[in-house]
This record gives structure tokens, C-alpha cells and sequence, in this order.
């Protein structure tokens, strides 16, 4: 405590948030004399010194005053300043208690930060954890991704018809939702509410915890203050009424204003913080050019990878087109049949390519009316629209595109970066064909929006700040991680006295190590080979372009047309495919006579409930997008008589449940379950319970669990765990059966038989974590189905924990029979499996060899990739069926996992069948996977064959997932030839 | 020069020739443990040496080598491994790596295989990798484990927790700052040539060696003032590590903390008691059970010698295992037993039954049994005890610093409200002393081991 505090002393609250500083000054009486809000643009110390100047010259009594700091940018500052620092949800909570007594819950956003308080019934706070981008950092993503402020964004929503499911996430990810949307025509007012309900169950999903929020509820910070559909949002799933108190943008700095105790000199602490410098010690590497000297050398070099051009007017030869639609930019090119560029142009995407694309094709018509276009192609993200809305000839798949375009400048290849805006696209090329892809996972697409991003957040345009970082002699060393960490570590660096030069260059370094350590995980430039060419619009930086060479230690190709390869490459591949001498692409009439109309409908030919959005263009032509089959298109149910994973879900539902004399027993349908249900159906069964089986998972059933989830970083097959017991819970169940099982069976594949942490014990966590399982009985013992001979005895003992008539004699009956019927059960898939290959041979079909775990069949798992597999005539078996025609594989890990290990044994399989490739599904969060990934990957190229990796988690959109399925067929398909 | 001698499955081995011509380099955890402990190789004839090494560019170089979805503490011991391999003050070509594997069901089994592909990518293909288990894996003729050896590593580990326990105790109250840490460096110089030399193992040494560090803490002079007791649990390696953990037991001293974390002792006899366990749960041989558990009673009477040193002079005991193990009942089970498995859950609760209930769980990010045992038995442990204030902080390459002091530091808030009430409602609470334990030394675990 102070000695001396004096009552009528003024109390001033600071809180430095990630994009703004506010400031509060209180009487006696907690009334606010003062107060302000500002955005600090990285500026973090001047925006201070400015503030508490103001604050001097309106409160000239104030010349000394009890000061305290909070935020999360302020900690090193008010250490610095002699000041308290409080932490900022203590603050509010502190304020809430002080202003609205009665509050029970209070949702707070931040910039960067999401908080839930619970205050009453158990006071508690809860942060966002190191993963978590649902906040106002990410809202302001999304505004600039639709090209819309913030303010509209709101009044968009309001307008709203009907809400898309966009992963929530962190923004990346949300963002690979949101551009085929954007690119599928859907309308932005559905789009901006659908953001709102992303951050809604975000904050609910990561923060609630299995705790209720309930009472009554206040709202603060700035997303929420500014955007009443967001309070809205929250409103309609908490079914409460919150509300926004006055100042609801303040209460962070009102809190530390309570809380201040010290009595400072506000004169010099004004002082104090305009002369502070940070550290000084961040760590950085080395600067991207010594000189002006090294600088001009380097562009001087790069300036040579030229393209011969000419004149689109009166040009009276064949001419193709090539049209890129791609994530953030539509690029458009038209070209002679020598690769003569006539025309280009290069287009940001705000949204909707079409108009743009119109455009594009108009300029073309009006600079030479009587143009001969003998052939055209699209290719990138909006490819299908655009094929469908232009009538364009061909639609190629992104990675041959670029593949064509990079050859016209080094016929040999060896190696492609693309960094675009949204993705960025790897590919090692062998004998003139791609033999390996790298795309970035959702997670971690560091490119070319994230430094526009960032260059806006700091008050340039992307061009001003690439410029900035060219001759910094410091970069910053700042890692390799998602934009979310960028953040805090880019503010954590300025106020360790990091210039904007210095963060500039260190970003561009970011970009590249991201690249080439986390998407394309190399050591040394000689795994990528010598002759290198480096496209797409992020490598036009030349920061990032000389970083790369840097970290590469190699010099690169960067050709001038850098950011227009992949349309350049359409045009070239159109010259070799369009034999005939007359495109299908619209003429000039057809073109003025363009319209097109978008209008979204459920679709309702099956379960999914996919919700199309059918675009209609000016001739009656329909196309229609974001249906997961070929149903709503061809009108016919999809032919699954060559896909095993629609085999086991037809499998499964036969496991009904029967009366029995002990009465219902739940089962929740997912992780191991979806292996071990025979076995457990059986086995309840044959001791007399009715056993009821929860549905497969669908978005509906996720969300009704999701507020149970303890962890937000495991993965989504173990969050779906909680919408199943909830499914349970809702329908009556009082007893449900789900055992821990840390070992599995053991098919003599590995050197153990485990299963993964999260597989073995998450029963345990539905027990400590569901609150509504304490008024049931629920079985989560440990269960040893992998010692038959003990497992009756041992099981019976457990069983009788919980009903203790159960006898011996029963259980060795019913173990007998589950196991049996266990066996069968695998006998059937992998007797399907076989007939799925020999078909397949027979008709010539290719065959993926779609390698998971046994959960990766739920439709809400996989998002239906089976099914896309299927509709490009490609037949579909899944590891186990082939993995019991080899024995252990000497793997260069521990093999110790059951299911892991029948990946390791599918891969070797693959290896040795050339009408067979393997596609592994990978949960994100999975770390096992970590680990199997890079062995799989290694057998099969070990033997010379490609390995395909789909990343799935909460992300309904399979844009990436067809580029990658495509790009190996078309692969597949130059190695046959 | 030794030759390069491979197993049928390509492993290169550690052979007679490398032990007495190579160096064998040691991935830093625990600090004082494993200072202590190398002198037991030093002692074999090993010429054993310990990396100190610390900074940012650690983690580069393991995210340069190792797959960066991987947890945090092999992105680090990997990478202090080829960061130590490059920077030349090693003659590679006789040099050998040494690493522990405990092949359970977790991804930290794999360490060992990671490393080696690592190794290979770094193109230190020729340096030869030890496994240090107990299971069984991976022999190496140059490099043997036997009884006598793993005596002695548990004496190590014994002094070590005995040390940090009470530096623990004493440092935040002591009033010579720099006391404690004198002690430390004392007692880590005479144990380094005590074991160096082949002794301080016995029961009558240990007993004796213990006494004595325990009396040294008892006569540092200390005044006791309240403070805010914060416990740390979590993954073992970032638990530990300064590196992983971003020095988190200094950041809590520094915030005026009196920190508590329960020691090594305790994860060894939670490894040892699993199998116990599994022979409870699913069955087995029964002869193993018994050299398994008599194993368990040679530590647990290790374990009753730390506690009596302790209560002798006047310190807070360790919690024994067994009251540990009592206390999960009802909340998880014994055989969630990967990585650190229900034991992490137990720390807790024993922690907050001690009066340390603010806790920092650390993990790696993305860690799986803690998922399972960490942050998934929070809500648990909260509505056990609703004293408990748990924080759970990630730890990986990105994650800034500032973030994870934040949120301790939120923590650290409710910490101190909950401190001042007490103080104010409880002013005239005393500490019970504890009595000491009654102990019978254990002869026949002593003559069989």
C-alpha cells in the first residue's frame, strides 16, 4: 500500500492495446473527467507522450496523478516509465465490478485478443490461447479481403439471407473459405454475417470451456462496441440479450485507473516515455544488400529474364488467350503462337472475377476488333466460373500452367516457386514432368496478402513498404509462423527499437523461410536443384525475391512477367491443346450482351443439405458451385460401387440397436469407435444392452458439443467426440460406453500396437469436461482388447463396477462373439477392397489409395474428398485394404501405432503398383502426423513415387484439395504417356 | 580411428573404440540434475560433456532439421545437438550423441529417430546416436546401462531435486540474495566429484550427503514474508528447460513468487509404476511385476530419504508418490499413462492441496497427452478445489514471450487478490510443522539391486 494516498487525487488508467491506445482519467468519485481513443499505428511510445500531454493540458490539476498501465503492447513500457502495470482482463474485471455489478459474464475483443470473464458463481478469466485469430485483427482481414470498411461490413450482414460455415479458427484458414465463395459468385452480405458467426462459435468454442455463459452479459471492446450484427451474433447463440454498456471501449483503462495505486510526476513520465528506446536487442539477421551498389547489381540481373513483346493492335495472326483467376488478382494475357506477349493486364480480384474478366475480354475486342483467337484457358481458383460464364476452351489445373509458362524461360527446369496471394505452390520437375508438389497447408499461408496486410496496419501500400526494406540494415528476425504470432512478435520488435526498414525486410525474409521451411521443408538449396525459377506477384518484391536467394545461397530466375506466369502459361498450353483454329470463347456481340445472375439454394439430394449457389449468365447457361457431388449437376446419385469409404459407412449403419434386457446403452460414433463398433456392438449386445449408436457427424452435431471442448489446438476428429455424447445426452441416454484404450489390436505391422494419446484417453477428457455425464453412468474404463485371453476377466471386472450383475460367464460369451464379429467386419471392407481393385484394373481405372485413420470416413471429417475422388473416374481403397499384403516395414521412425502403421505398409504397397497412388488425409493439430507424414512421404519416394498430402480440418471448401487431386492425375497421366 | 560399425537395420553403432576415442554430448533439461549426473559417465570412462548452450538460434537450427509441426522440445534438443555439431568446436568425426527414449505411446519416443534423420540432413550422417532407456532398445557394444550405473544416475537425480527443491524454498526469502545460488554452485562441485569418483550412491551415503545439503539451506538466513506460491507442471522437457520455457522460474522469482515444482524423482517412479499398472489392467507376467516392483520400493525408499532430509531441518517435504497417485482417483485414470499421462493431472492437485494453487501448466504446442491430462482436467481439478488457478501456457518457436508473460501475469493478478485476502481474513494462521517420517531402510531392495 502507498503511504500517502491522497483521496482527491486523479487517477489515470493507460491501456496499450495491439492497435490502439486508450486513456481514461477519473475523480474522486470514479467519474470520468477524461477520456480518448486512438488507433497508435505501431507508434506505440508517441502515441503515449501525445496522449498524456492532452490529458495535461485539459486536467491542468493533474500534475501529479495515480497512473497505471495495462494491454498487452504496454508491459515492457510501464517497467521502463516507473508505472504499475495491470493485467488487462484483471482491469476489466475490476472495472465490470465497479460499474455493472451485477454482471455475470463478460465478453470482451480485443484486436488480437478474445476474452470471456465469468464473475459470478466462481470468478474465473479466460484468454484466447497462442492460436487464435477470431478477433478484431481477424474482422479487419476479412474487410479488406472483401474490399468493404468495416463500418459496411456491419450493414452488409444485416442484409444477410442465410449463413455459410467458415472455419473460425484463425484467419487464414477462414480466408480459404471465404475466396471460393467469393470466387463462386455467393453474396457479400451472407459473407459478412457468415464472418460474424465465425467469430462468434470461435470465441465460444476456444473460451467457454465447458462453462456456461449465461446471465447477464456484457460486451466490451472495440469489434463489439463498433459492430452491433457481431452482438447480435452472440446474442442468437447464447439466446440471451447482452448488453453495451457506455464506454464499452474504456473499460480496460477504467480498471487500471482503479487499480492505479502509485502517485506519479505526470510531467516526467511524459518525459520518460518519449525518450524511451526499447531494448535495443532483438534478433536479426543479415541486411538484404550491403550498398546501393549491391542493389543496382542485383536488378541489373534480374532485369534480363525478358519476354519478347508487341502490338495487340492490328494483329492479324492467331492470338490466345490466358486467364488467371486467382485468389486476389485476375491476370489476363493474350499471346502469339511464338509466345510473342500482345496484351496484358493485371487486376486486383475485389470479390467477383466475372465483371473483371468482362472487362478484361471487352479491352481486348476494343483494341483489335478483328482478332483471330484460335484458343483459350483459364486456370487458378475462379476457373470454373469463368470457363463456365466466358465459354473458354480448356480449363487447366494451376500447377501445369505454371509448369508450361516457367519452361518458356529455362526449357529445364528443375524447380517452380509461385508465392501468390493466398498460396504458395511448389514443384520439383523430373524429365520435363512434375514429380512433386508442395502447396501450403491452410495454416500456414504466409504470402503475399499477409504483407499487405501488414503494410496497411502500418500506413503504406505494399510497394512503399517493399521499398522501405530493401537497404535496412537490420532485418528483424521474426521466424517463421502464422500471421497471428507475426503480429505480436512485429510489435514486440519495435518496442525492442526495430525501425519500420528493419521489419519491412524481416518480413520479406518471414515469407521465405515460411516457404521453404514449413511448406516445402528443404535444408539446402541442392535438394531443389539448380536451375530455379521464382513467379507469382509476391516475388515482384524485391526484398523477397533477394531473400530468398539469400537463404538459398543460390541466384534465381525471376522472370519479368513474374506475376503473370500462370496466365501467360494458360495461353501457351491453350497454343498446344486448341488444335482448331477458332475459340469457343465469346465474341464481341456476345460479350456486350453478357449478364450474370447469382442466386443460392439448398440442394437436398441427400443428407449434406449443400448449400449451392447457382450462377446464371445471359444465354440461359447455368453453373452451378459449391455442391460436394456430381448429384445436383447430372441429377444422378454418385456411383459409389468404387469407393471403399462409402462401403464402411454402409457397413457401419447396419449396427442398429436391439431391445435387450439391460436397457439402452449410448455409443458415441467417432475416433476409434469407428473401427471398434462391431466389436463393442457385439459385445453390449450379446450382454443384453440396446446399444444406440450416435449419427455420423454433420455440422449441427458439432456445434452442440463445441462448448465442451477443454482444448482448442487438438484435433477436429476429437472435438466431433463432444457434439456425439452431447447427441447421446440429448436423446435420453443414461448410459453411454466409452472405454479408454491406450493399446490396439496388434496386426504385427509395428513395433507396438498403441494408439495415439488423443485416441487412447479422450474418454477421460469427455468425463472431466462434460458436465452432464455426472448424472449418468458412464464407462470410460481402460479396456485391453489386445490381450484376448485376459480381456474377459479383466473387462467383467470393470463391467461390474458399473452393473454389478454381470457375470463371467456372459462377458467371456460376449467377448467371444466381438471379436468374431470384429474379424468379419475387417474381412468384408478388405474383401470390397479387392473387388474395388480388380474392377478398377479391369476397366483401367487409376486407383488412390486414400490413406487415414478409420475415423477420416465420417462425411464431416473427410468433407467429402472421397467423392471428389470418384467423380474423376478414379477408384478409391483405403490402407487397410492393402496394408495386410506386406509385413513390418523398416521404417526410419518408431513404428509403434496400429493405425499409423498400416499407412507405413499402404505406402510400401503403393510402391510396387503403378496403377496405384496414395493420398494421405492428415488432421490438422495431428501430431503423429508430424512424424508420419515426413516416412510416408520417404517410402514412396524412396521408389520413385509421388506423395500427395490433404491437410482436413474444420474447412468445408475443397478448392485446394481439387488442385493438388488434379495436379497428381494430370501428373499421373503425363507419366503414363 | 574407430571404424564406423552398422547394425543390420543401417543403425550406426557406438562402439568399444568410439568410448575411448569419442566425445558424447548431452542435451541440457534440468540443470542441476544434469550437471550432477554426467559425472556417473565420467565416472564409466565416458568422456561425456553437457550443452549449455542457449539463445534463439537453437530453435532455427531445429526448425531448419526437424519437421516444425513437431513438438517444441525435439525442434530443441535437435537443434542444440547440430547447432553444437556446426559451430566447429567439436571434431565431428569423434563425436557421439546421447539421448534418452522412453518408448511410450507419445511422439517423444521418436526423438531419437528424429534426431538421426535430422542428422542426416545436416549431413552429420557419420556421428553415432546412444539411446539411454530402460527398455531394452537399441544396444550399442560401447555403451553399456548397467545396475550399478543406473544407481547412481538416480542418486544424481535425487541430489538434484533435493537442490532445486530447496533453492525453491529458500531463495525468495532469503536475506543475502545470492545465498542460495551459492549453494547451489557448492553442492553441484562437491557431488560433480563425488560421483566422478565413483561414490555417493549408497543408502548411508545418500542419507548422509542429503542431511548435510539439507542443514546448508536450513543456515541460510531468511525472512519469511507472504508471497504469492505458484507451482509449474507440464511436459517434462519444457517443465525443466529454461530454453523451452523461456526461463519461466526466473520470470516468477522476478514477479516475487515462491515457485514450487515437483522433481524428477516422482516422473521416474510414474514411468516405473506403469507398468505396474498395465499389469493390473490388462494382465501379464507376474514374475516381471515383481522385479518391477521391487524396483518401485528401491525408489520409493530413495524418496523417503529426500522427505526425512527435508523435515529434519524444518523444510517443506516433497509429496510422496503413492499420496500423489491417491489423489487422481475419480478424476483419471492410472492407465492414461503417455508422456506424462495422469501423473501431470495428480501434480496438480497435489500442489493445491500443498498451498500452491496457482499453477502454470506449461506444454509444447499441440502436445497430445497433455490435451488429454493438462488442459483437459482443468475443469476437474477447478470443481475439486476451487482454490485452484491454473493457467496453460503454449510454448513453441513463434510464440512470442510477451503473450505467455501476459497471461501469467493475469494469473499472477488473481494470485495476489486471493494472497491479500487471505492475509487479511487469515492473519493469524500458522504453518503446522511437519513431523518427521518414520522410515524402515529397506535391506532386501538395497542387496538385490
Amino acid at each position: 500500500m502507498q503511504e500517502r494516498v491522497n483521496t482527491c487525487m486523479i487517477r489515470i488508467g493507460l491501456d496499450i492495446g495491439s492497435t490502439t491506445v486508450k486513456c481514461v482519467a477519473l475523480d474522486e468519485n470514479n467519474n470520468i473527467l477524461y477520456k480518448t481513443y486512438e488507433r497508435h499505428f505501431s507508434q506505440i511510445t508517441s502515441k503515449i507522450s501525445e496522449l498524456l500531454q492532452k490529458v495535461r493540458r485539459e486536467l491542468p490539476q493533474a500534475d501529479s496523478a495515480l497512473v497505471a498501465m495495462s494491454g498487452s503492447a504496454g508491459m515492457g513500457i510501464a517497467d521502463a516509465c516507473g508505472i504499475d502495470f495491470i493485467q488487462e482482463v484483471y482491469a476489466t474485471r475490476v472495472a465490470a465490478n465497479t460499474f455493472i455489478p451485477n454482471t455475470d459474464v463478460v465478453i470482451e475483443l480485443g484486436g488480437e485478443d478474445a476474452k470471456i470473464l465469468f464473475l459470478s458463481g466462481g470468478m474465473e478469466v479466460r484468454m484466447n490461447g497462442s492460436c487464435a485469430g477470431g478477433t478484431g485483427a481477424f474482422i479487419d482481414q476479412m474487410a479488406t479481403l472483401l474490399n468493404v470498411p468495416i463500418e459496411e461490413l456491419d450493414g452488409l450482414a444485416a442484409q444477410h439471407e442465410k449463413i455459410y460455415t467458415i472455419a473460425s479458427r484463425c484467419g487464414v484458414f477462414a480466408k480459404t473459405d471465404i475466396q471460393p465463395l467469393l470466387n463462386q459468385g455467393a453474396k457479400k452480405t451472407d459473407i459478412a454475417a457468415s464472418i460474424f458467426m465465425a467469430v462468434v462459435n470461435q470465441t465460444i468454442a476456444g473460451l467457454a470451456q465447458g462453462r456456461e455463459i449465461k446471465g447477464n452479459i456484457v460486451y466490451l471492446g472495440g469489434p463489439l462496441t463498433f459492430i452491433p450484427q457481431l452482438r447480435l451474433g452472440f446474442d442468437k447463440v447464447l439466446k440471451t440479450t447482452g448488453i453495451c454498456p457506455e464506454n464499452s471501449l474504456y473499460y480496460v483503462s477504467m480498471g487500471a485507473a482503479l487499480c492505479a495505486e502509485k502517485s506519479v510526476d505526470l510531467d516526467k513520465v511524459i518525459e520518460k516515455i518519449s525518450t524511451y528506446k526499447g531494448s535495443g536487442n532483438f534478433a536479426f539477421n543479415k541486411p538484404l544488400f550491403r550498398n546501393k551498389q549491391e542493389l543496382d547489381e542485383f536488378r541489373q540481373r534480374h532485369s534480363r529474364a525478358t519476354v519478347k513483346k508487341g502490338e495487340l493492335k492490328d494483329y492479324k495472326n492467331e492470338v490466345y488467350i490466358g486467364i488467371d483467376a486467382g485468389s486476389t488478382t485476375v491476370k489476363g494475357v493474350a499471346a502469339a503462337k511464338d509466345g510473342t506477349l500482345l496484351y496484358s493486364e493485371y487486376l486486383p480480384n475485389s470479390g467477383n472475377p466475372v465483371p473483371i474478366v468482362k472487362d478484361f475480354l471487352t479491352h481486348i475486342y476494343r483494341i483489335n476488333p478483328d482478332i483471330k483467337i484460335a484458343g483459350s484457358a483459364v486456370t487458378g481458383y475462379g476457373e470454373e466460373i469463368i470457363k463456365n460464364a466466358f465459354s473458354v476452351d480448356i480449363g487447366v489445373v494451376e500447377t501445369i500452367a505454371h509448369l508450361t509458362a516457367a519452361k518458356s524461360f529455362m526449357p529445364d527446369v528443375e524447380f517452380i516457386i509461385d508465392i501468390g496471394g493466398q498460396d504458395i505452390k511448389c514443384f520439383k520437375i523430373r524429365n520435363g514432368v512434375i514429380d512433386n508438389i508442395f502447396l501450403n497447408e491452410a495454416c500456414s499461408s504466409g504470402c503475399g496478402s499477409f504483407l499487405q496486410t501488414f503494410a496497411n496496419a502500418l500506413g503504406y501500400t505494399s510497394e512503399q513498404f517493399a521499398e522501405l526494406g530493401l537497404l535496412a540494415k537490420q532485418p528483424v528476425d521474426l521466424g517463421s509462423r502464422c500471421t497471428v504470432f507475426m503480429n505480436s512478435s512485429v510489435k514486440q520488435a519495435q518496442k525492442d527499437g526495430a525501425t519500420i526498414e528493419d521489419i519491412s525486410s524481416g518480413l520479406c525474409l518471414s515469407v521465405v523461410k515460411n516457404a521453404l521451411y514449413k511448406v516445402i521443408r528443404v535444408a539446402s538449396p541442392s535438394e531443389l536443384g539448380k536451375k530455379i525459377v521464382v513467379q507469382g506477384g509476391t516475388f515482384l518484391n524485391d526484398a523477397v525475391l533477394r531473400a530468398f536467394e539469400q537463404e538459398m545461397g543460390t541466384d534465381v530466375i525471376r522472370p519479368e512477367i513474374s506475376g503473370l506466369m500462370g496466365a501467360y502459361g494458360a495461353a501457351l498450353y491453350a497454343k498446344q491443346m486448341c488444335k482448331g483454329n477458332k475459340s469457343t470463347i465469346l465474341d464481341m456481340k456476345q460479350l456486350e450482351s453478357f449478364r450474370h445472375e447469382i442466386r443460392s439454394v439448398n440442394c437436398g439430394g441427400c443428407s449434406n443439405n449443400c448449400r449451392l449457389t447457382v450462377n446464371t449468365f445471359s444465354d440461359g447457361r447455368k453453373f452451378i458451385a459449391g455442391n460436394r457431388c456430381e448429384r445436383p449437376v447430372t441429377k444422378k446419385s454418385p456411383d459409389d460401387s468404387l469407393n471403399i469409404y462409402q462401403y464402411k459407412l454402409k457397413l457401419l449403419k447396419d449396427y442398429k440397436a436391439e431391445k435387450g434386457k439391460r436397457g439402452r446403452i449410448g455409443i458415441p460414433l467417432g475416433l476409434n469407435m469407428f473401427e471398434m463398433l462391431p466389436f463393442w456392438h457385439t459385445f453390449l449386445t450379446k450382454l443384453g444392452f440396446e446399444v444406440v449408436v450416435s449419427p455420423f457427424s454433420n455440422r449441427k452435431l458439432y456445434l452442440h458439443g463445441q462448448h465442451t471442448i477443454p482444448s482448442d489446438t487438438v484435433c477436429f476428429p476429437a472435438k466431433l467426440m463432444h457434439g456425439h455424447v452431447q447427441w447421446l445426452l440429448d436423446n435420453g441416454l443414461k448410459n453411454i460406453f466409452y472405454p479408454c484404450m491406450s493399446y490396439n489390436f496388434d496386426e504385427h505391422l509395428g513395433d507396438n500396437h498403441y494408439n495415439c494419446p488423443v485416441v487412447a484417453y479422450y474418454p477421460e477428457v469427455i468425463f472431466a469436461n462434460v458436465k452432464e455425464i455426472e448424472n449418468i453412468k458412464f464407462f470410460h474404463e481402460f479396456a485391453g482388447v489386445h490381450r484376448p485371453k485376459d480381456f474377459p476377466k479383466k473387462m467383467c471386472a470393470e463391467l461390474q463396477k458399473y452393473y454389478s450383475d454381470i457375470t463371467l460367464k456372459e462377458v467371456k460369451e460376449a467377448s467371444k462373439a466381438a471379436y468374431k464379429e470384429y474379424d468379419e467386419y475387417l474381412a468384408k471392407i478388405r474383401a470390397f477392397g479387392d473387388e474395388i481393385i480388380e474392377k478398377a484394373e479391369k476397366q483401367g481405372k487409376n486407383i488412390i489409395v486414400l490413406a487415414g485413420r478409420p475415423y477420416h470416413a465420417d462425411p464431416e471429417i473427410n468433407h467429402g474428398i472421397d467423392k471428389l475422388i470418384t467423380s474423376f473416374d478414379v477408384a478409391i481403397v483405403s490402407e487397410d485394404v492393402v496394408s495386410r499384403y506386406e509385413s513390418k516395414v523398416n521404417t526410419g521412425v518408431l513404428n509403434q501405432w496400429t493405425y499409423h502403421s498400416r499407412m507405413y505398409a499402404a505406402a510400401e504397397y503403393v510402391s510396387r503398383h503403378n496403377n496405384m497412388n496414395l493420398v494421405q488425409l492428415v488432421s490438422f493439430g495431428c501430431g503423429v502426423d508430424a512424424i508420419t507424414t515426413d516416412e510416408v512421404r520417404a517410402i514412396l519416394e524412396r521408389n520413385g513415387r509421388i506423395y500427395t498430402q490433404i491437410k482436413i480440418d474444420e474447412i468445408t471448401n475443397l478448392g485446394a484439395v481439387k488442385i493438388r487431386l488434379r495436379s497428381l492425375l494430370a501428373t499421373m497421366e503425363s507419366k503414363n504417356r | 580411428m574407430a571404424e564406423l560399425v552398422y547394425d543390420k537395420t543401417g543403425r550406426l553403432l557406438f562402439t568399444k573404440e568410439m568410448k575411448k576415442e569419442y566425445t558424447i554430448l548431452l542435451p541440457m533439461m534440468a540443470k542441476i540434475h544434469f550437471t550432477i549426473i554426467k559425472n556417473v559417465f565420467l565416472h564409466y570412462g565416458y568422456k561425456a560433456e553437457l550443452l549449455e548452450t542457449e539463445g534463439p538460434e537453437i530453435a532455427q537450427v531445429g526448425l531448419k532439421y526437424v519437421h516444425n509441426d513437431t513438438c517444441y522440445p525435439a525442434i530443441l534438443a535437435i537443434g542444440q545437438f547440430i547447432h553444437a555439431l556446426q559451430s566447429g568446436k567439436y571434431d565431428v568425426e569423434h563425436t557421439a550423441l546421447m539421448i534418452t527414449q522412453t518408448g511410450g505411446g507419445c511422439r517423444a519416443s521418436n526423438y531419437i529417430h528424429l534426431l538421426r534423420k535430422a542428422l542426416v540432413k545436416a549431413g552429420f550422417e557419420k556421428v553415432p546416436v546412444i539411446s539411454l532407456n530402460m527398455s531394452g532398445l537399441e544396444k550399442n557394444s560401447g555403451f553399456k546401462i548397467t545396475i550399478p550405473m543406473l544407481r547412481r544416475i538416480a542418486a544424481g537425480g535425487l541430489y538434484g531435486d533435493l537442490i532445486m527443491n530447496l533453492d525453491n524454498q529458500v531463495k525468495p526469502y532469503e536475506i543475502n540474495k545470492g545465498d542460495s545460488a551459492a549453494l547451489i554452485e557448492k553442492w553441484t562441485n562437491k557431488l560433480t566429484d563425488i560421483l566422478a569418483s565413483g561414490h555417493g550412491f549408497t543408502r548411508k551415503e545418500l542419507a548422509e550427503n542429503l542431511d548435510s545439503i539439507a542443514k546448508d539451506y536450513s543456515e541460510i538466513k531468511i525472512k519469511r514474508t507472504p508471497k504469492v506460491k505458484v507451482g509449474i507442471v507440464g511436459e517434462i522437457y519444457v517443465k525443466y528447460s529454461s530454453l523451452g520455457n523461456n526461463d519461466l522460474e526466473k520470470f516468477l522469482y522476478d514477479q516475487d513468487c515462491e515457485v514450487n515444482l515437483p522433481g524428477i524423482l516422482g516422473f521416474a517412479m510414474f514411468k516405473v509404476d506403469n507398468r505396474l499398472e498395465d499389469y493390473k489392467l490388462y494382465g501379464g507376467s507376474k514374475a516381471k511385476y515383481i522385479v518391477v516392483k521391487k524396483l518401485m520400493d528401491y525408489l520409493t525408499d530413495l524418496e523417503t530419504l529426500v522427505i526425512n532430509s527435508q523435515v529434519k531441518y524444518g523444510f517443506r517435504p516433497i509429496t510422496r508418490y503413492e499420496h500423489t497417485k491417491s489423489l487422481v482417483k475419480g478424476i483419471v485414470g492410472y492407465g492414461s499413462k503417455m508422456g506424462e499421462g495422469w501423473l501431470l493431472t495428480g501434480e496438480m492437485l497435489e500442489l493445491v492441496e500443498c498451498g500452491f494453487e496457482n499453477i502454470v501448466c506449461t506444454q509444447p504446442f499441440g502436445c497430445l497427452p497433455n490435451h488429454i491430462n493438462g488442459k483437459g482436467m482443468i475443469r476437474k481439478i477447478k470443481q475439486h478445489d476451487d482454490r485452484a488457478n491454473i493457467v496453460a501456457i503454449d510454448y513453441d518457436p513463434g510464440a512470442p514471450r510477451v503473450n505467455q508473460e501476459n497471461r501469467i501475469k493475469l494469473m499472477l493478478a488473481v494470485a495476489k487478490e486471493n494472497l491479500n485476502k487471505s492475509e487479511s481474513t487469515n492473519e493469524a494462521g500458522k504453518n503446522t510443522k511437519p513431523t518427521p517420517i518414520k522410515v524402515k531402510p529397506i535391506k532386501k531392495t538395497e542387496a538385490t539391486v
